[in-house]
């Protein structure tokens, strides 16, 4: 702050203080020359004024206040650029980037400043981290066994993940449901890690242009007949014709891909629904599934422990 | 004079009005106007860019829907709140918001940094209606966004409007407006604009 708009505000707040002190004794003395007690010379249909003097239970207050003002100016930043004797404040400013946001808190930690905020954080690392720390030193398949870390993750889950995955992780259309063994990108507990840490981008293409709607229904027949659904033999045979455009993610099988995130199109699992509709909606317009990547906004230590959940999911054992 | 002096500003309602309209602008000029003049508060972070075409137009759907009476976009600087929603705002996040939209009420939750938190599919689903992804809420359904198309027609005075109050948009932004934002959906614009949110301090390290 410029030394002016500091200076701004010292004077106008110290002034103000001065201003009301000054107030506050004019009106305890009695410039009235009538007794404390006795009638005023002033009456309004019948209703006379008395002169009676502020309570003295509130000026006492009033002075207590002043009081508390001058000490907290004293030892909190309140006047312009003056840190206080405390060298106490809420949080940093002034900042520009996270890095800035780091070296601001190293900062005012050298400099002994006590930032409300950074103590608040530090606290709070010094009691969890190293319980995260040890979590992290177990691998996943053995923390998926420890009930403590699943607590853990489970409130990391309902607060971050459960908007597009329900509270009981079991999905919805367009959201991947975590506890059935089926996977886009692969169950194991590296891949599960991977798939939070940096976010996954599905893509189906739309095939509306390239196949004609006829084409569509019949592929989307064969599609469902690939999960030992009964559908149209006829269909499902022109169906199959085209779908060598299909394999070249889901494969020729239709098991699907896990290193493209193509799905298993073969166990009546359907990410977008499965009726002839639906798989034709796909067919026609494509899907683009979206996981958010997480690594900046949790941290690799918690991701840990939600894998760990996440893994405990579909593992029976 | 009277026998009391206090007697004085009783009587007299043009004096009383002054002394009281100086006490009270007190508190202003102490606590607002000094921040009118500091760099913290008019310089953006490294990351900030202007809002697109079609992010400005979702910011006015955000607004013109009144999503600001329920979701606040002001990150206070407390642990519990920075762990649920990220890095506390920063006022140079904030100096090109014409006007600022942080809000003071939190029926849902803090929206300050909700970009890329969730996929355009998700916010679609949601904003048609929220209880297909979160049952127990109690947001109301925007359906029509997705039936209504934006003509543009007046993007691009919204533009020079803000470049007025400092936003840097260029020549070819503005020229470019109408046809950004033309036959585009209002979800489209209001999912745009949610997914700013917040992510220009992310970038700035990047």
């Amino acid at each position: 702050m410029s030394s002016f708009w500091s200076a701004w505000i010292i004077v106008l707040t110290l002034a103000t203080l001065v201003v009301l002190i000054w107030l506050l004794r004019c009106n305890m003395k009695n410039y009235t020359h009538i007794e404390e007690g006795q009638e005023m010379d002033h009456e309004f249909d019948g209703i006379v004024e008395m002169n009676n003097p502020l309570p003295k239970w509130w000026t006492y207050l009033f002075w207590a206040c002043f009081v508390w003002g001058f000490i907290y100016l004293a030892l909190y930043p309140g006047l312009g650029n003056f840190q206080g004797l405390l060298g106490w404040k809420s949080s940093n400013q002034d900042i520009q980037s996270l890095e800035e946001s780091r070296q601001a808190m190293q900062a005012s930690q050298d400099n002994g400043m006590i930032v409300e905020y950074d103590r608040a954080v530090r606290d709070a690392e010094e009691k969890y981290g190293p319980i995260f720390e040890a979590y992290a030193q177990q691998p996943v398949e053995e923390l998926a066994h420890n009930e403590d870390a699943l607590d853990v993750g489970q409130r990391l889950f309902l607060q971050n993940c459960a908007q597009c995955h329900g509270s009981n992780a079991m999905g919805g259309q367009g959201f991947p449901n975590l506890t059935d063994n089926d996977w886009l990108y692969g169950g194991s507990p590296e891949a599960i890690k991977t798939t939070l840490l940096q976010g996954r981008q599905g893509n189906m293409p739309a095939f509306g242009e390239q196949f004609s709607d006829k084409q569509i229904t019949e592929l989307a027949n064969y599609v469902a007949s690939l999960s030992g659904r009964d559908r149209d033999p006829d269909l499902v045979e022109a169906g199959k014709a085209n779908f060598a455009v299909c394999s070249a993610c889901h494969g020729a099988d239709g098991k699907g891909n896990q290193q493209l995130g193509a799905p298993n199109l073969t166990d009546n699992v359907w990410l977008y629904g499965g009726s002839i509709n639906k798989i034709e909606e796909t067919l026609k317009h494509g899907r683009n599934g979206v996981m958010p990547a997480w690594k900046d906004i949790l941290g690799e230590d918690k991701i840990h422990v939600i894998s760990a959940y996440v893994y405990s999911l579909s593992d029976d054992e | 004079m009277s026998r009391f002096k206090h007697e004085f500003v009783e009587k007299n309602l043009g004096w009383l009005s002054i002394f009281m309209i100086i006490a009270v602008s007190i508190g202003g000029l102490v606590e607002i106007t000094p921040l009118l003049f500091q760099n913290q508060t008019n310089e953006p972070i490294k990351g900030l860019k202007p809002y697109t075409a079609l992010e400005l137009e979702g910011r006015d759907i955000y607004i013109r829907e009144g999503c600001n009476n329920c979701h606040s976009q002001m990150i206070r600087p407390f642990r519990a709140e920075t762990e649920r929603y990220g890095h506390y705002s920063l006022a140079g996040e904030h100096v090109w918001e014409f006007p600022h939209l942080w809000g003071s009420k939190r029926t849902g939750p803090d929206l300050a940094r909700v970009g890329g938190r969730y996929s355009d599919e998700w916010h679609y689903v949601h904003l048609m209606n929220p209880r297909n992804v979160v049952p127990e809420s109690n947001m109301p359904a925007f359906p029509w966004l997705d039936e209504n198309k934006l003509t543009g027609e007046k993007t691009a005075k919204k533009m020079e409007v803000m470049r007025s109050l400092g936003v840097p948009y260029t020549d070819e932004d503005i020229a470019g407006a109408k046809e950004a934002v033309q036959g585009e959906t209002e979800m489209d614009a209001l999912i745009a604009y949610l997914q700013s949110l917040g992510t220009a301090l992310q970038q700035a390290d990047k």
